[in-house]
C-alpha cells in the first residue's frame, strides 16, 4: 500500500527539529532511516501529519568514545555502527547482538536510535540497550533530559518519549573486560526474534535481559548461580515475563527458550 | 528548512545511474513509484511494499536501500544505482548479470532486479566472499522459483571472474 498525505519537512538544524515538533505534537513523526516508520506508513498503521526529516544534519550522526560512555546520535546508522572500527572492544554486546537487527540492506538505511523509538518488544536494539543499562538523551524546545533504559520502554511499542521531544542520541557504558554473550531465535535470520536474550559477567553475579516475550525487554540480575539454584531462577524468571500464545510461538515454548539459551549464555559468561 | 506541503507537487532531481533526472512528486510518493511511474524505470520492481521482499532494493549513494521504505523527497540530490545501471551497454549483460543467465539463477524474473544490485554491491567491497556471506546476503531477498541455490552459484562464479580479470589487467 502507500503512505497516507503529509508535509515532509527536510530540517536544516536540530531546533528546526524541535519547532516542528512543538509546532505538531503528536502529529508529527521523526523519519530517520525510515526501516520502521516507512513501514508503517505503507500499511496505514501510522497517519502523521508532518515528517520531520533529520538525515541531513551532520551533527546528529556522531559515534563517539567518551570516558567510559559511548554516545550514538539519532542519526547514526545501524551500519555505521557496526563498522566503527571500537566496536568489538568498547561494545562487545551490541557487536553480537548487531547483525541479527533485520538485513544487511536495511542496516545499511536503518538507525540505531530508531529502533530504540520504534520500541518492538523483540527487538535487538532495545534489548542491548536494557541490558547494558544505557541512557536515552530526550529534548524538545524548553529543555534536556536523561532517562535510564529500564524507564524508556513503556510497553508494546510504547516509550517514555513525550510527542514533542526528539530522541537525540543515547549514551553506552563501556564495561571493561566485560564477559557477554547473545543468542537469539527466530524463523528466519533477520525476522523479529521468537526470543532473544543477552548475558553479562556483572561485578556481583551475572545479568541476563530478555527480548520477545514481555511487552518490554527486561533484565534480571542474580549473584553467581549454578545449578539447580540457577534452573530455580531461570524457571521463576521465565514465567514471571508473562509470556503469551501468538502465531509465531506458544508461551510454554518461549518460557521453554528463556530457561534453556539463559542457562547456555549464563554458562558461557561465567565460564 | 524545507517543508513540502502534501498536497503539492515538488520537483525532485537525482542522479539515476550517472544520468541527471527530475521530476515532481507529492511528499508521501515512494521512491519505487517515483522510479517506475514518473521516470519509467521499470527494471526496479515493487513486491511487498514493506521492506521484507527486497524486490525494490537500489543503491542510493552506496547504500543499499528499499525504494520502498524511501520517499522520492528524501533522495533529492542523492546519486541513484538501479538494475538499469548494470549492463555495460544496451546489447551486452555485465559480468554478474552473464553468471545469473548461465546458472539459471532467474526464473520469473520478479525478484532478480533486486538481488542483483544487492549482489553487484557487496561483490564490489567484498570481491572474495564465502557462500555463508552470500546466503546472509541474500537472507535479505525472497525468491520463489529457484529455491537459491543457482542464485548463489551465479555469485561465487561471478566473485571468481571479476577478481580473475581485475588480476589480469593488474598484470597487464
Amino acid at each position: 500500500m502507500k503512505p497516507p498525505t503529509f508535509d515532509y519537512l527536510r530540517a536544516g538544524s536540530v531546533g528546526e527539529v524541535l519547532e516542528g515538533l512543538a509546532q505538531q505534537g503528536g502529529d508529527a513523526r521523526i523519519l530517520a532511516g525510515g526501516q520502521s516508520l516507512m513501514a508503517m506508513l505503507n500499511m496505514r498503521l501510522a497517519k502523521p501529519k508532518l515528517l520531520i526529516d533529520i538525515m541531513r544534519l551532520e551533527e546528529l550522526r556522531q559515534i563517539e568514545r567518551k570516558g567510559d560512555t559511548v554516545i550514538i546520535g539519532a542519526g547514526a546508522r545501524q551500519a555505521d555502527l557496526l563498522a566503527w572500527p571500537e566496536l568489538a572492544e568498547a561494545l562487545p554486546l551490541v557487536s553480537l547482538a548487531l547483525p541479527w537487527v533485520g538485513h544487511m540492506q536495511t542496516r545499511s538505511r536503518g538507525t540505531i536510535c530508531g529502533s530504540l523509538a520504534h520500541a518492538d518488544p523483540s527487538a535487538e536494539m532495545p534489548l542491548a540497550l536494557v541490558a547494558l543499562g544505557g541512557e536515552v538523551f530526550l529534548r524538545n524546545t524548553r529543555r534536556r533530559r536523561r532517562i535510564a533504559a529500564k524507564d524508556f520502554f513503556a510497553g508494546m511499542m510504547l516509550t517514555a518519549r513525550a510527542e514533542d521531544e526528539l530522541i537525540e542520541g543515547i549514551s553506552l557504558p563501556v564495561v571493561k573486560g566485560a564477559r557477554v554473550a547473545f543468542r537469539e531465535v527466530a524463523r528466519r535470520h533477520g525476522d523479529f526474534a521468537i526470543v532473544a536474550c543477552a548475558a553479562m559477567k556483572t561485578q556481583a553475579g551475572v545479568r541476563l535481559a530478555v527480548g520477545g516475550v514481555a511487552d518490554v525487554p527486561i533484565a534480571r540480575d542474580w549473584p553467581e548461580l549454578e545449578g539447580t539454584a540457577l534452573d530455580d531462577a531461570l524457571n521463576a524468571f521465565a514465567w514471571e515475563l508473562g509470556a503469551r500464545d501468538d502465531v509465531h510461538a506458544t508461551a510454554r515454548y518461549r518460557r521453554d527458550l528463556v530457561r534453556m539459551i539463559g542457562r547456555d549464555l549464563i554458562g558461557e559468561v561465567l565460564q | 528548512m524545507t517543508r513540502l506541503k502534501a498536497d503539492q507537487r515538488h520537483a525532485v532531481r537525482f542522479s539515476l545511474n550517472g544520468k541527471p533526472v527530475e521530476d515532481e512528486a507529492e511528499p508521501r510518493m515512494l521512491l519505487s513509484d517515483f522510479l517506475r511511474h514518473q521516470l519509467g524505470a521499470t527494471g526496479t520492481h515493487v513486491g511487498c511494499e514493506h521492506g521484507v521482499c527486497g524486490a525494490c532494493t537500489v543503491v542510493v549513494d552506496g547504500m543499499l536501500t528499499r525504494s520502498c521504505l524511501t520517499l522520492a523527497a528524501q533522495v533529492d540530490g542523492c546519486e541513484l544505482k538501479t538494475v538499469e545501471g548494470l549492463a555495460p551497454s544496451a546489447d551486452r549483460l555485465g559480468v554478474l548479470q552473464q553468471a545469473f543467465r548461465r546458472n539459471h539463477a532467474l526464473q520469473c524474473g520478479f525478484c532478480t532486479a533486486g538481488i542483483l544490485m544487492s549482489l553487484d554491491h557487496y561483490l564490489s567491497r567484498h570481491p572474495t566472499p564465502s557462500e555463508a556471506e552470500i546466503r546472509d546476503l541474500l537472507s535479505g531477498h525472497i525468491c520463489r522459483c529457484t529455491g537459491y541455490t543457482p542464485i548463489i552459484q551465479a555469485a561465487l562464479e561471478a566473485a571468481a571472474e571479476l577478481t580473475s580479470s581485475k588480476k589480469e589487467t593488474s598484470n597487464a
